[in-house]
């Protein structure tokens, strides 16, 4: 019999049938791509694993992360798993507050030192001694550096904490940066999007209490398994974007046939996410399918990177006022040369001297 | 430097410093050649040549008998290329998004796939062309840097917008970049090599034309 502790035992207590058990244990399998085979050995593994400590701090962000994680699949397994690791701090989740909630973060912290689980969602502002977002009188650069210090592992959920996002975004007035620009020394897993898909992050979970490890990571620190494909990739209209067929407006003719919709502005031949295959609300649709563009919002500097409105191939800063420029001074240019040139034929022309054929027998 | 970012530079900054320096280097040479003048001709010109100028600038898009026969590959492989160029450029969808974006111009778009057989028909033609550069003596004789630059110059942007449609080789995102970013030097070194005919082309034929046309020769 497992550990009372242990995850298969928590959910079980919480009246979680095994058949529900092992259809979450499935449906995690699937979407880390392992062939169903695993599926046993991921049960075992879930079953067995115990209550890891995991410190959730959040920094300068919307609570979009976790509203994500909270509100989309309530009541389901994954936010039962949710329930059975042990939050022993999260803001916005935790009854405690004040004093008392710092506590259980430095308890936790020198508890299972080492062992524990950092997430961390929104970014870290560093202007000015990172003044523009504090907790209990501590900046956020300083907690997440006490705090990174035990940790096992970071998870960075969100474009925020992954790579910036909206503080980081132009002119970005608190010096906002991701996780990965701070810690340097701790294996980090960026779990972007804005927000990011709940099931990814469980899945995320899932993973490291099966395998004890992080899965596979792309080059942006990113799970390769939940953002290997591009959403263009996966898209159920890109036969549309193969064949030429553009929504030309939000509710033209093309729009109402589901005609790709890269006129209007989408951004999925660029991102990488997991959108068009998990899809969102329990898997009912994502914003493709809902008639509007992706933004791009799972990588690096979506905000900055033109309008959401705007064709991806189309140039993200106007080209005018330097064009005019140009052309002027091409226009001065091509004058100087040709006056410049002119000068020559007129000098070359004033010492012309007439050679005769006498002056040749000379 | 993440994909990311490199794509939008080449978005960006990137473009608007390739158009600068494309207009500036076209204009340049343009506004030079115009304002050196022409030779006063003081001869009486031919009777029945005065569109020989207009005329010119079309007929020497037509394949010259003697030559055709002569040296048919060079024509077979330079029309593919060049209407397969203007073909990819001009109808491909997401390029008419950014005509329409920056001159405000747009026009119906040909389909992706016909766009895609017209590319790679385009790039062969252009592999070609550069293998009976190489294979052919007098050919081999004559090429400079600046042939085999243009050429190069001319691939890259075919070659990475058909390994990018298709996301062979690298990454799209990356492979996007790189594609523009082609694009761009393509654009930079056009008013300083051969490139410089796509501008030049139609005012030295035209030029040519029409002292012809005076001296009353047969056109
Ligand atoms: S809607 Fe977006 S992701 Fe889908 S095919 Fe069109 S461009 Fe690609
Ligand atoms: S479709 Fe694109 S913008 Fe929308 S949530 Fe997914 S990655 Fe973000």
């Amino acid at each position: 019999m497992a550990d009372e502790n242990s995850l298969g035992a928590i959910l079980r207590a919480q009246g979680v049938s095994r058949r529900g058990f092992l259809k979450f244990c499935s449906a995690m399998a699937a979407l880390m791509a392992l062939p169903p085979s695993m599926v046993p050995a991921i049960a075992a593994a879930l079953d067995k694993a115990l209550r890891p400590s995991v410190i959730w701090l959040s920094f300068q962000e919307c609570t979009g992360c976790t509203e994500s994680l909270t509100r989309s699949h309530t009541p389901t397994l994954e936010a039962l798993i949710f329930d059975a690791i042990s939050l022993d701090y999260h803001h916005t989740l935790q009854a405690a507050s004040g004093e008392a909630a710092e506590a259980a973060r430095a308890e936790a912290m020198k508890k299972f030192y080492g062992k524990y689980l950092l997430v961390v969602d929104g970014s870290i502002p560093t202007k000015d001694g990172g003044v523009y977002s504090t907790i209990a009188g501590m900046s956020n650069l300083d907690m997440l550096q006490e705090a990174a210090k035990g940790a096992a592992a970071i998870m960075a959920v969100g474009t925020c904490a992954a790579f910036g996002g909206i503080p980081h975004a132009n002119p970005n007035p608190t010096g906002a940066v991701a996780v990965s620009d701070i810690i340097k020394d701790k294996p980090i897993i960026n779990v972007s999007g804005c927000p990011p898909i709940p099931v990814v992050i469980t899945g995320v979970l899932a993973h490291y209490l099966t395998f004890g490890t992080l899965p596979e990571l792309d080059d942006l620190g990113r799970p390769k398994v939940f953002y290997g494909e591009s959403i263009h990739d996966r898209c159920y209209r890109r036969p549309f974007y193969d064949q030429g067929k553009f929504a030309k407006t939000f509710d033209d003719e093309g729009a109402r046939n589901g005609w790709c919709l890269f006129e209007l502005g989408c951004k999925g031949p660029t991102t990488f996410n997991a959108c068009a295959t998990t899809k969102w609300n329990q898997g009912t649709s994502f914003p493709i399918e809902s008639g509007h563009g992706c933004l791009g919002c799972s990588e690096p500097n979506f905000w900055d990177a033109g309008s959401f409105y705007q064709a991806l191939s189309t140039p993200i800063t106007p080209v005018g006022k330097a064009a005019a420029v140009a052309a002027a001074a091409g226009i001065v240019g091509g004058a100087a040369i040709a006056m410049h040139n002119r000068h020559v034929k007129g000098a070359a022309k004033s010492e012309h001297q007439t050679v005769t054929v006498k002056d040749l027998e000379k | 430097m993440s994909d990311m970012d490199l794509l939008l530079w080449a978005r960006g900054p990137g473009l608007q410093i390739a158009l600068a320096i494309c207009i500036f280097g076209m204009l340049l040479k343009l506004f030079e050649i115009f304002s050196l003048g022409r030779k006063p001709d003081l001869s009486v010109a031919r009777p029945g040549n005065a569109a020989a100028g207009w005329i010119t600038i079309f007929s020497r898009s037509l394949p010259n008998r003697t030559l055709l026969k002569r040296t048919f590959p060079t024509y077979l492989m330079g029309y593919t290329f060049h209407i397969g160029f203007f073909v990819a450029l001009l109808f491909f969808a997401p390029h008419i998004q950014l005509f329409r974006k920056t001159v405000g111009l747009g026009w119906p778009a040909l389909p992706s796939q016909l766009v895609d057989g017209v590319s790679l028909l385009t790039i062969v033609a252009l592999l070609l062309m550069l293998a009976y550069r190489l294979y052919h003596p007098v050919k081999r004789f004559l090429s400079t840097f600046d042939d085999y630059a243009s050429w190069a110059l001319t691939l890259a942007p075919l070659l990475s917008g058909y390994l990018a449609f298709h996301h062979l080789l690298l990454p799209y995102t990356l492979m996007l970049a790189v594609h523009i970013l082609s694009v761009e030097l393509l654009l930079v070194f056009m008013p300083f090599t051969k490139l410089v005919h796509t501008m030049s082309l139609f005012v030295s034929r035209w030029y040519n034309g029409d002292a012809l046309g005076h001296k009353g020769a047969r056109l």
